[in-house]
């Protein structure tokens, strides 16, 4: 067992289970998606992001890729809570609260091709 | 994988950084990520007793400002003794990361594998983005740089591999025309040569130049396995070398010792041939080198290595006679009647009988020893010929102020050969074929470049009819008129009074011309081979690209030129019928 293969794993992993417990809940409720997990969740992708730094194969490339994506959406979707609550003091409104959810939804479907890409690549080399 | 056999080398600098510096955004990550956690975990207290925490933005604008700097202030409130204890660790967190982050990123610029992978990238780099036709010169020493010099001065642009740092980096200091990428690697590998531009669709050809012979040979062969259709033009000072360069197709090799022992047995013979020969491989540009012919007598030959001997069996087969002086005779395998010496001392020459010699070559590959094998000799035999060979660039001026008959440069031959082989293909032929003829006709010949080249080196080129370089050609004969080399060759303001060239020769399929008559129709196609002065090159493209001018010279007559006086005229000329 590779220490290394675990950490990236575990981040890997991590950035899609906290990335899905943030969305999950009703899309408009604000009461279902608490700020701490979305803050947790662009932590754990940023590090997910910088691990996958200089891989040079085709399959590292794709990772690196789809970890961008996942940040760009997480970063999309903090952006748009505060400037929704500080910035222009309009609040969580239902409107407000489904589009930062479906931004951060993007950024799950990102999260999974990671996952499923890292499956991919460990069936390879076991076969 | 394709990916991973053969990586992108132009990116490799970028993905070195992002390796190297995996860590340390890790670090970053991290401690931002800690330190905004205990900004907005530990509660502050207003005035009033009320309790406020920070926001997720109050936290990240806090770090952003006390990390890198030394920040300005409490923010939002002034914070209680609970949160600047707190504060504390979460400020110098992500002060040592980005400390760490600075120290990492500085080692790798220091890095010289990182500064090798940077110089390559941006050598690939430039060499892909070059735009027009370029030479591929290995070895930039004496031969090399006068080459690169000469390419951008023609409008080719070069790129160079030397093995050694110094040349790459002068290449930066000289005031060249175009701005010439040059890297420091060996040119053996084949890689190397791929970044010079091997593969590129612009390259025409590779002038290995190196001073060793084994590269250049390694050279040859990478190019003609890859890309046959190149030109390699090699320089090889051994024979061994040269044959086998030319057994895989060598498109030329230049051995600077043979070719000057070639010209001096030419300028003995046939002065006349010499000339032409110095003339149409000179530099342009430069003074037309007239040397008094060399005489025929005894020769003193000083130095029996590899070019003594070149120019012995040369002065063997005209049936001129020669002494040997040689340090070591038996190393160097001189015959028996070779004087023991260096030539340098009086005693040496005069054993060798230089009082009844007629010339002396000092060919030696010390400058010094041929510097002093010439002074003493003068000494001796003031009225002597003298012929020096000059082994280092660096020393030109001081062979230029020994002011001997005949200097043998053997960069400038090199250089000198394989420009002319670039911008002329046509006139090793043309020479080979000019020794065949006599001598009266060698001599008008000779007479005949000095009047058009108004006394300095001729510029030599290959000039091609065809639809797209001389369409003024094409539209003449679309009309059914026959235009000889008389017309071209008239110059449009001033008629009856031609242009400073001369056409060497003429190739055709079925015919190879020497000198053509000027009455010959030139038909699409042909091949011409010219000298003239830059000025008649111009005047000769711009005539045979303007169908107005080659008309006036072909008819006399001028016609309104512009597309729509173009087609009133033939508008007026279909009417009639």
């Amino acid at each position: 067992m590779n220490l290394e293969k675990v950490v990236f794993g575990f981040f890997i992993l991590l950035a899609l289970t906290l990335n899905f417990g943030f969305v999950y809940g009703h899309i408009d409720n604000p009461a279902h998606h608490a700020s701490w997990e979305l803050f947790a969740a662009i932590v754990v992708n940023l590090i997910a992001t910088a691990l996958k730094f200089g891989e040079r194969t085709q399959i590292g490339a794709i990772l690196l890729a789809a970890s961008l994506v996942a940040d760009l959406q997480l970063i999309a979707a903090a952006v748009v809570w505060g400037v929704a609550v500080y910035g222009t003091g309009t609040g969580l409104t239902e409107m407000t609260m489904a589009s930062i959810v479906s931004l951060a939804g993007g950024a799950l479907v990102a999260n999974v091709v990671s996952v499923t890409l890292l499956i991919i690549e460990t069936v390879k080399i076991h076969r | 994988m394709m990916s991973e056999s053969q990586p992108n080398v132009g990116n490799a600098a970028f993905y070195m950084v992002l390796r190297r510096m995996r860590m340390p955004i890790l670090l970053l990550i991290g401690s931002y990520a800690v330190g905004i956690v205990i900004l907005i975990a530990i509660p502050g207290e207003h005035a009033d007793g009320e309790r406020w925490r920070m926001n997720f933005i109050d936290a990240l604008y806090f770090l952003t400002y006390t990390a890198p700097t030394i920040g300005f202030g409490e923010y939002p409130y002034e914070f209680n003794y609970a949160q600047r204890f707190g504060y504390m660790p979460a400020i110098y967190l992500p002060v040592l990361a980005w400390a760490y982050s600075i120290v990492t990123l500085i080692g790798l610029i220091q890095d010289p594998v990182f500064r090798r992978t940077v110089e390559a990238g941006r050598f690939r780099r430039r060499v892909r983005r070059l735009a027009d036709p370029f030479w591929i010169v290995c070895g930039c020493g004496d031969t090399g740089s006068m080459l690169v010099r000469s390419l951008t001065e023609r409008g080719w642009e070069a790129t160079v591999l030397d093995i050694q740092e110094q040349p790459i980096a002068e290449l930066w200091t000289r005031d060249l025309r175009r701005f010439v990428p040059g890297w420091q690697a060996d040119a053996n590998r084949t890689e190397n040569l791929r970044a010079a531009g091997l593969d590129h669709p612009l390259c025409e050809g590779v002038l290995a130049v190196t001073n060793d012979d084994h590269t250049n040979l390694q050279i040859a062969i990478t190019v003609k396995l890859l890309r046959p259709q190149l030109r390699v033009i090699c320089r090889a000072e051994h024979q061994s070398s040269a044959d086998n360069m030319i057994s895989f197709g060598t498109d030329y090799v230049v051995n600077p010792f043979e070719s000057f022992a070639d010209r001096l047995a030419l300028a003995i013979r046939k002065p006349e041939m010499h000339r032409i020969y110095e003339w149409l491989s000179g530099m342009p540009n430069t003074p037309l080198f007239d040397p008094a012919p060399p005489p025929s007598g005894r020769w003193l030959i000083c130095g029996y290595g590899r070019f003594g001997k070149a120019v012995c069996r040369r002065l063997d087969k005209i049936e001129v006679p020669y002494t040997i002086i040689e340090q070591a005779p038996q190393r160097a395998a001189a015959p028996p009647e070779a004087i023991e010496g260096k030539g340098t001392e009086a005693a040496t020459l005069r054993e060798a009988g230089i009082e009844y010699a007629a010339a002396l070559l000092a060919g030696t590959d010390d400058d010094a020893d041929n510097l002093s094998i010439v002074m003493t000799a003068r000494d001796i035999a003031p009225q002597i010929y003298l012929a020096a060979r000059e082994n280092q660039m660096a020393h030109r001026s001081l062979f230029k102020a020994a002011q001997m008959e005949l200097p043998v440069e053997p960069s400038y031959i090199i250089a000198t050969r394989m420009l002319s082989l670039i911008t002329a293909p046509l006139l090793p032929e043309f020479l080979r074929m000019a020794r065949g003829f006599d001598r009266s006709w060698q001599a008008q010949l000779a007479r005949r470049i000095r009047e058009v080249s108004g006394g300095l080196v001729p510029e030599i080129w290959t000039l091609e009819t065809s639809t797209e370089g001389t369409p003024a050609l094409q539209e003449l004969h679309q009309e059914g008129r026959t235009v000889t080399l008389a017309h071209v060759l008239d110059h449009p303001h001033h008629p009856g009074q031609p242009i400073n060239a001369v056409v060497l020769m003429l190739v055709r399929p079925e015919a190879v011309v020497p000198l053509p008559d000027l009455q010959v129709a030139l038909d699409k196609g042909d091949r011409l081979l010219l000298c003239g002065t830059p000025e008649a090159r111009h005047q000769l493209e711009w005539t045979l690209y303007h169908h107005n001018t080659l008309r006036f010279l072909v008819t006399g007559e001028e016609r309104p030129d512009g597309t729509i006086w173009r087609w009133l005229e033939q508008r007026r000329q279909a009417k009639p019928n």
